[in-house]
């Protein structure tokens, strides 16, 4: 047993000190040389100099304004939707899932460039509209784009979270009330979303932050009037040393940390964890008539504008031409060819670093998960917690304290370690590690100790019994993490934008991002897009299959 | 699973191992995907030993990059249009002198020099900047096609415009100078800022303009004739004009110094500056003007020639100049317009509105307006000063210079925030 003690010792530390190395120090090296005044003390006076350009104190504002946007209207599709699919006898129950995972499959700012086609100044919406109604719509200038963009991207966090809170508030409550005489508005207003709180509060924080921290989507609405992308721009531009970019790192860590720590205040660690609160379901009610006809065009409303980023990027794809009008012209495939045959090693990178990166966040997960539930070390809870910064890190803010402290770092073979590969594995895989843990401890709390404590009975030593039982009993949620490391990944930009260093070592997203640079690379650009979209579409259903198989597997066995 | 991480590890030590055998020519370019993966596609068939690797960044962030690289572990060759970046990068010893070229070709185009007389860089096309369309937008919109910068004030296109900022875009810091040299600076600025008060919006990117004009976001950009004339010819509904004050200048390529493995880098430089390198240029998709004269016999017909005089460059553009200044009109640039590009917009309407209610009468109240809307933040004198030359050049880390700056920038944005809301209340309440 003590041999086993120190061997887990010896992972943890090591985990640690993998964690400390690219995570805490690039983010302390970030927050330093915010502060540092070049002769080796410290100083106020790039902050003082933040404050005083303007345009930084305007970026702050909109960047506050489009997020807090952004929450507002996600909360406005995403609340009623929940609220009509966990309480009321409900048909499209398979639509709201699709309405929950069909805009997280496509980063947002792919979507951003085919909803510029379909909602933008001559987009086929306003073309529609002028020629009928003699009126425009500004849905995508400026940050209204940006807002209407990330709005349609995220509320699937709201949603999500929303409904495992609706379904885990104890029906009695409900009922009381409803016998004490509270219905409709009332009943929703002062008893399921006070008690839905901390769920709405938890997807609501993570809207915040992702838009906060969200650099593709403006850049591509060419809108940069907002920090992070000042921040981009200030240290690609300006270079590595300029002060401000770093006072914009340390402004959206601050807000990133803010925002989660209020949420996780309300939530209060439980949800996080996963573990199931039971209690009975809450009963359905019957939607009147109208009431029925109100919800279905809500949902079919809210459907149709989800898709249409999926539908503008195949038509892009597919299409020659699309100017000034409504539908694209000259049909074609050649976009797909020249993909297949420029890019062919985009894609392949993108399953290289992905793929290592979530074997990394897995083996990791899985390791933090059984120190943390399965050992009595001490500090063990300090894994947990260095993960969880990760959580509320911004990729850009990595990005480069990356770049920043591993300046002039060569691997073996004399290669610069910022100019290769390995970085975007590093990077990706520190990001996506709370996703990957949150799968590895949800799966690991459902194994019952009972199971090791029998194996360790019948001799078996720890390793053989984690080998052998654990991780085995654990397989499900191992491999969904795996899944939602690798499709987040692939979907990244932020990070990805500033640590790619030369073509070659590109992935999709940023070959994506580099064609919408050409007028001629549109086509292409978009048919990258509609390959991603698919692979990352093909990649959630698995992990939904793996996740439900694994579930019924449980029940099964319970039984 | 074992035998699957055995050949991920496999292929990993591969791609690591590739990387450092051959000799790899890395470039760092802010040209689009297309035009680099031709080259790439024709130099690695011609050389199988050499490996192509791209590095797109803008030209500002190209210049960074190379800047901050250790020497000996720099990129080979730098190829962007803007030919003071190259002035920038030889002022910082950052470029291998690599010879005039070929004396028997001719050397200047106007009176541009093609290639850098002391032998830093070469020109490797030309670029002359223009004026884009939509033809389906100005149809719509019932707007005529314009032919000069100057048409671009008129009250008619207000809205229809776009513009990229200089500080993101190199092309469209030439456009700016080019147009601040032609005009002289109180003229050029008055012109610049009536153009962009007539913008819809200040891209990030000089490639937002032309993307926005070719799917009719924009009815008119000002790009650089490639942008145009690719567009064009891969069948998007836009025409392309050279107004008669351009500057016909060429895009370059130089050799970096303490590069890696400077021989290949040479060896790429060669081939983009022979006729099969240059052939390259004339695909649809490229659409560039390539600096061997020779070429053109073979380009299709109707493709714009330079050397024969039909593109007049009335400017005699000066990169000394354009040098010298270079920070400061970037930052004046984004002070004025881009960072306040909706009280711009705003003014320009109010002034549009007081002509048109006013029917041409001659007013002092709108004409005090338009001066006030259309005034530099500082004079040609003010720009000049060596002083406020050496702050914007100073070291980005020297927290005090950086503060300095800051303020300075403060100044004129404070300024122009008045001149703006000044001139708007004036036009308003012209009568």
């Amino acid at each position: 047993m003590s041999r086993g003690n120190s061997a887990i010792a010896v992972v943890a530390l090591a985990i640690a000190a993998f964690l400390v190395v690219f995570l805490i120090v690039p983010i302390g090296t970030v927050i330093h040389t915010a502060f540092a005044d070049g002769q080796g003390g410290y100083t106020f006076a790039h902050f003082v100099a933040f404050n005083e350009i303007s345009l930084m104190r305007e970026s702050f504002a909109n960047s506050l304004f489009v997020a807090g946007m952004t929450v507002a209207l996600a909360s406005l599709i995403a609340v009623p939707l929940a609220y009509l699919t966990m309480r009321f006898e409900f048909r499209g129950a398979l639509l709201i899932q699709t309405l929950g995972v069909l805009p997280l499959v496509m980063p947002a700012f792919v979507g951003a460039a085919a909803m510029q086609l379909l909602f933008g100044r001559s987009g086929s919406v306003n073309l529609l509209l002028n020629d009928t109604f003699g009126i425009t719509l500004p849905l995508m200038s400026g940050l209204n784009g940006v807002v209407f963009v990330e709005t349609l991207h995220y509320f699937p966090f709201i949603l999500l979270n929303l409904s495992a809170a609706l379904a885990n508030i104890d029906s009695s409550m409900e009922e009381a009330a409803q016998n004490l005489g509270a219905h409709g508005w009332r009943l929703f207003r002062k008893v399921v979303f006070p008690l839905a709180l901390p769920g709405y509060l938890a997807g609501a924080s993570l809207v915040f932050i992702k838009v906060f921290d969200d650099l593709g989507t403006p850049l591509v609405l060419n809108v940069t009037n907002m920090l992070a992308p000042q921040a981009y721009l200030r240290v690609t531009s300006i270079g590595l040393e300029d002060p401000i970019g770093y006072v914009v790192c340390v402004i959206l860590v601050l807000f990133s940390v803010a925002a989660m720590a209020g949420a996780w205040w309300f939530v209060r660690r439980r949800d996080y964890a996963l573990v199931s609160r039971g209690g009975t379901r809450a009963p359905v009610r019957r939607l009147t008539a109208w009431q029925a006809a109100l919800a279905y065009g809500w949902i079919g409303g809210v459907l149709l504008l989800v898709l249409s980023p999926h539908l503008g990027l195949l038509l892009m794809s597919l299409f020659k031409v699309w100017s000034f009008s409504v539908l694209p012209e000259h049909f074609t495939f050649d976009h797909y060819f020249t993909v297949f045959d420029d890019s062919a090693r985009m894609i392949w990178n993108t399953f290289l670093y992905c793929g290592l990166a979530a074997l990394v966040d897995v083996a990791l997960g899985t390791a933090i998960a059984y120190i943390v539930l399965r050992t009595t070390l001490p500090g063990r809870q300090l894994l947990d917690h260095f993960v969880t910064v990760a959580l509320a890190m911004p990729g850009l803010v990595l990005g480069i304290g990356y770049l920043r402290t591993f300046r002039g770092v060569e691997l073996p073979g004399g290669e610069a370690l910022t100019a290769s590969w390995v970085i975007f594995v590093l990077a990706y895989a520190i990001r996506r590690l709370p996703y990957a843990l949150r799968s590895c401890m949800a799966a690991l709390t459902q194994v019952h100790p009972a199971l090791e404590e029998a194996a360790q009975n019948l001799g078996a030593g720890r390793w053989r019994t984690v080998r052998r039982v654990v991780i085995p009993l654990m397989t499900g949620g191992i491999l969904a993490g795996f899944v939602t490391s690798f499709i987040t990944a692939a979907a990244e930009i932020s990070e990805t934008m500033l640590l790619t260093s030369r073509e070659s070592l590109a992935p999709m997203s940023y070959g994506i991002y580099l064609y919408f640079q050409s007028i001629a690379g549109r086509g292409p650009g978009a048919a990258l897009g509609v390959i991603a979209v698919v692979l990352v579409a093909l990649g959630t259903y698995l992990s939904h299959r793996l996740v439900a198989a694994n579930a019924q597997h449980r029940q099964g066995a319970r039984e | 699973m074992n035998r699957i991480a055995r050949r991920t590890l496999f292929l990993a030590l591969a791609c690591l191992s590739c990387a450092t055998l051959a000799d790899t020519v890395t470039v760092v370019t802010s040209f689009p995907k297309e035009l680099t993966a031709a080259y790439k596609k024709a130099y690695e068939a011609k050389y199988p030993n050499d490996k192509l690797e791209v590095l797109n960044k803008n030209t500002a962030a190209g210049i960074a990059y190379v800047r901050e690289q250790p020497p000996g572990s720099r990129p080979e060759v730098f190829w962007v249009s803007a030919p003071d970046a190259f002035e920038v990068l030889s002022s910082g010893k950052l470029l291998t002198r690599i010879g005039i070229g070929d004396p028997a070709l001719p050397q200047k185009i106007g009176n541009y020099p093609v290639n850098d007389p002391e032998g830093y860089y070469r020109g490797q096309a030309l670029a002359g900047y223009g004026l884009m369309w939509n033809t389906r937008y100005l149809k719509a919109n019932n707007l005529p096609e314009p032919k000069e910068w100057a048409d671009l004030v008129k009250p008619v296109y207000f809205g229809h415009l776009a513009i990229s900022s200089p500080s993101r875009s190199g092309t469209t810091h030439l456009t700016v100078e080019t147009i601040l040299q032609a005009e002289g600076w109180n003229r050029g600025w008055e012109q610049l800022l009536a153009i962009c008060g007539n913008s819809a919006a200040i891209t990030e990117r000089s490639f937002g303009v032309p993307d926005g004009v070719s799917n009719g976001q924009f009815g008119i950009g000002l790009v650089i004739d490639f942008f145009g004339l690719a567009a064009k010819n891969s069948g998007m509904p836009v025409e392309f004009v050279y107004p008669s004050q351009t500057a016909i200048v060429p895009a370059n390529i130089g050799l970096i110094e303490g590069a890696r493995s400077p021989d290949a880098g040479r060896r790429f430089i060669d081939f983009t500056l022979s006729e099969e390198g240059q052939m390259l240029l004339l695909d649809p998709k490229i659409s560039r003007l390539p600096v061997l004269p020779s070429v053109y016999a073979k380009a299709p017909a109707g493709y714009p020639n330079p050397f024969t005089g039909k593109i007049q460059a009335k400017v005699n553009f000066d990169s000394n100049l354009s040098e010298s200044r270079y920070y400061v009109v970037l930052s004046l640039f984004d002070q004025m317009i881009t960072f306040r590009h909706k009280e711009l917009v705003a003014t320009q309407k109010e002034i549009h509105e007081a002509e048109k209610r006013l029917g041409g009468r001659p007013n002092a109240q709108l004409a005090e307006a338009k001066r006030l809307a259309l005034l530099p933040a500082i004079d040609e004198k003010q720009a000049a000063d060596r002083k406020l030359l050496e702050l914007f050049k100073a070291n980005k880390a020297d927290a005090a210079a950086s503060q300095a700056k800051a303020k300075v920038e403060e100044e004129w944005a404070a300024k122009i925030k008045a001149n703006y809301t000044r001139a708007a209340e004036l036009a308003k309440s012209a009568r």
